[in-house]
């Protein structure tokens, strides 16, 4: 509503929805507002010593002069801009060049020696800085530490009055204007107490500065306690001042948050590993490590830097418990080699010894540290630390976004976990419950059996991946990690020298079985043999009667003619003799004279 | 200090306004009474010549500026109190 009738008022092109915010430049923060400051209003910049605001306003007014066509103004009432400029530069922003054309100091501080007498208003500079800014066509301005020049001013109402003067000469020149004010921090009481109270309500937007102690630590926060016309996250956010100046924690919003599915699959470094994973890591997931100490997290993530050292990926490697050289030393010890890739630049070893500091610094470097390395895998040694440096809450919402930062970016992150063994519990519970974020967790356990600790590594998710749910030992060699099966015998699981035992006692007996049939068929051949040969005898032997039967049936069948024919000779014989009767009979007849009865009619 | 040396001021208002006349009254007063035909006063309205005050370093209005003898001295507010005045400007034993 507020952008449309804004944009008709002034008659401006659609490009007013663009116009309606004047960028900072702050990393984080133009988030936060959707955007920047509300252009053309007056924004309340209220927080305690040193808790950044100088810093915010400048890098807002650098950034409208170098990026936005803005020039801008500063009016300093506190400090001497020279000093201001000079620590200004150590964040690496040269201003030199921006100073004579876009960007102009007024050094507007009460000099020591400035003696009042009566009452008196701003007229003056504010008439002087309307020819400035009309001169350089001035569009952003600050006024810096207002409240040393106020508390000048002898009463509420004078205070007040000026207030007014200043806001209302801002709104006529439509400049973005930032006023920062001293406050004791975000109690509400105090900042009433404080004699510009009141400016909180006349101005559009109040951004609250922050810088607590919790527990030893220092933690900056930034709120956004009012914007007139325009949403906002409304939360406290983290935020830091580094190398780069101002930066806020500010990735709350949903919607930017941008994935990169990806289906490569990433060594983990230990071959039989990625056999349980189905082929290794998925590029750009988040690997959860967690484990008692001394169960090697370190040494398996440690493997996976080199895994990717050898693709030749960047990668870096943040410890937080062990000092450069340590991780390089104690990681060569078990056949990780990692100075060669520090060396031609691959890999670079952060090491962060916590002793102070919050787990807002620690990502802002982190990120800062990858980005600058070109980092495509990082590992985080351990993760665990960041709940031990601040309350835990913050802890968790500092790794959800260390998460959700190294998945827009592509990167896949290891990170491991302490698990405090004293909580007794057989599967460790992550202290920051990054458990559930994670895509894949590796448990590493120890298993106390007989007198001995042995690890075992267990998968206990991997999203998108079929996985072995089986546990394995892992085994630290000097050449390196490797996975053994275990064993399970009686619904025990056997690791370290039991599993050894039970292996050499399986080998013994394989070794006896082995031998028995040996034996077993040097007597078999034997017999094989035996009986060949009586089979062969047989043969023979049956070839002998057959031939001896052969011949036997051959005399017998020559018997046999000889003694047809002999049949035949006699029957011959006999006829012949008959013959030689009835010859004989018939002439004897004929002799007789018989002549009644011819023998051919009987 | 001499009786006979001229005081120079140079006084910056901002147009018309009450902290303004009040102040130029004041100052005329303080003058007439302390240092009779000995003064100079130059009035800058700071609406009508900004860079004026700029160059001077004033920021606050109205403010009044010793300019001689040295050391220049700045004095902020509506001259309200002749007392503190007189003490800046090294002229109490004259009030005396």
């Amino acid at each position: 509503m507020r952008l449309k009738r804004s944009s008709m008022k002034s008659g401006r092109s659609i490009h007013a929805g663009i116009t309606v915010k004047a960028p900072t430049g702050i990393i984080g923060f133009d988030e936060i507002t959707g955007g920047g400051l509300p252009r053309g209003r007056t924004t309340l910049l209220a927080g305690g010593p040193g808790s950044g605001k100088t810093i915010f306003a400048l890098q807002f007014l650098v950034h409208g002069a170098r990026y936005c066509k803005e020039p801008g103004i500063f009016v300093a009432f506190e400090e001497n801009p020279k000093r201001i400029l000079a620590n200004f530069e150590t964040f690496g922003l040269k201003l030199a060049a921006l100073q004579k054309q876009k960007l102009f100091f007024l050094d507007a501080h009460p000099t020591p020696d400035l003696i009042q007498s009566g009452t008196f208003d701003l007229s003056g500079m504010l008439a002087a800085l309307g020819a400035k800014a009309k001169e350089m066509g001035a569009r952003r301005i600050v006024f810096d530490a207002m409240d040393i020049v106020l508390a000048l001013l002898p009463d509420q109402a004078a205070k007040r009055r000026e207030v007014y003067r200043l806001h209302e000469w801002l709104l006529a020149r439509e400049l973005t204007g930032i006023i920062t004010a001293k406050a004791g921090g975000d109690q509400e009481s105090s900042l009433d107490q404080q004699p510009f109270g009141f400016m909180q309500f006349m101005v559009d937007c109040a951004v609250i500065l922050n810088h607590e102690v919790i527990q030893g630590v220092s933690q900056r926060n930034l709120r956004v306690q009012k914007y007139r016309g325009s949403s906002f996250d409304e939360h406290e956010s983290p935020f830091l001042i580094g190398k780069n100046g101002f930066e806020v924690a500010g990735a709350r919003t949903l919607g930017h948050a941008y994935t990169n599915v990806i289906n490569e699959r990433v060594s983990s470094g230990v071959e039989r590993l990625d056999t349980m994973l189905g082929g290794g890591y998925y590029r750009g997931a988040s690997v959860l490590i967690t484990g008692f100490p001394g169960t090697a997290k370190t040494t398996l993530s440690g493997a996976f830097a080199e895994a990717a050292c050898q693709r030749g990926e960047r990668t870096m490697f943040v410890s937080f418990d062990s000092d450069f050289s340590e991780v390089i030393r104690n990681l060569a010890s078990v056949g990780i080699v990692l100075d060669r890739y520090v060396k031609n630049g691959l890999l670079r070893i952060v090491s962060v010894r916590t002793i102070t500091g919050n787990a807002e610094t620690y990502l802002l470097r982190i990120k800062t540290y990858a980005k600058e390395h070109g980092a495509r895998c990082v590992v985080i040694d351990p993760v665990s630390t960041l709940s031990s440096s601040a309350s835990e809450l913050t802890a968790h919402s500092v790794v959800e976004r260390l998460i959700d930062w190294s998945k827009s970016e592509g990167i896949t992150l290891v990170c491991t976990s302490l698990v405090d063994e004293m909580s007794s519990r057989t599967i460790g519970v992550s202290p920051l419950q990054i458990s559930t974020l994670a895509d894949t967790w590796i448990h590493l356990n120890y298993l106390a059996q007989a007198g001995e600790r042995n690890r075992g590594l267990s998968i206990i998710k991997s999203r998108g991946t079929a996985h072995s749910n089986q546990v394995r030992e892992l085994i630290l060699s000097d050449a390196g990690v490797t996975l053994a099966d275990i064993y399970t015998a009686g619904g025990e699981v056997l690791m370290g020298t039991l599993r050894w035992e039970k292996e050499s006692a399986e080998r013994a007996a394989n070794e006896v079985a082995e031998v028995a049939g040996k034996l077993k068929r040097v007597s078999l051949d034997a017999e094989e043999a035996e009986l060949e040969v009586r089979v062969k005898s047989l043969q023979t032997e049956l070839v002998a009667k057959q031939a001896e039967l052969e011949v036997r049936v051959k005399s017998l069948q020559t018997e046999l003619v000889a003694k047809q024919v002999e049949k035949e000779l006699l029957t011959r014989t006999t006829q012949s003799r008959e013959r030689e009767v009835s010859r004989g009979r018939t002439r004897v007849r004929e002799l007789r004279g018989a002549d009644a009865a011819i023998p051919g009619h009987k | 200090m001499s009786r006979r040396i001229t005081l120079k001021f140079r006084l910056f208002i901002a147009g018309d306004t009450q902290n303004s006349t009040e102040a130029i009254a004041n100052l005329s007063a303080f003058c007439r009474k302390h240092l009779p035909n000995r003064h100079e006063i130059e009035v800058v309205d700071v609406l009508r010549e900004p860079q004026g005050a700029m160059k001077d370093s004033v920021f606050m209005t109205p403010t009044l500026v010793k300019l001689s003898p040295a050391p220049v001295r700045q004095i902020v507010g509506t001259l309200s109190e002749p007392y503190t005045l007189l003490q800046v400007l090294g002229l109490r034993t004259l009030a005396a």
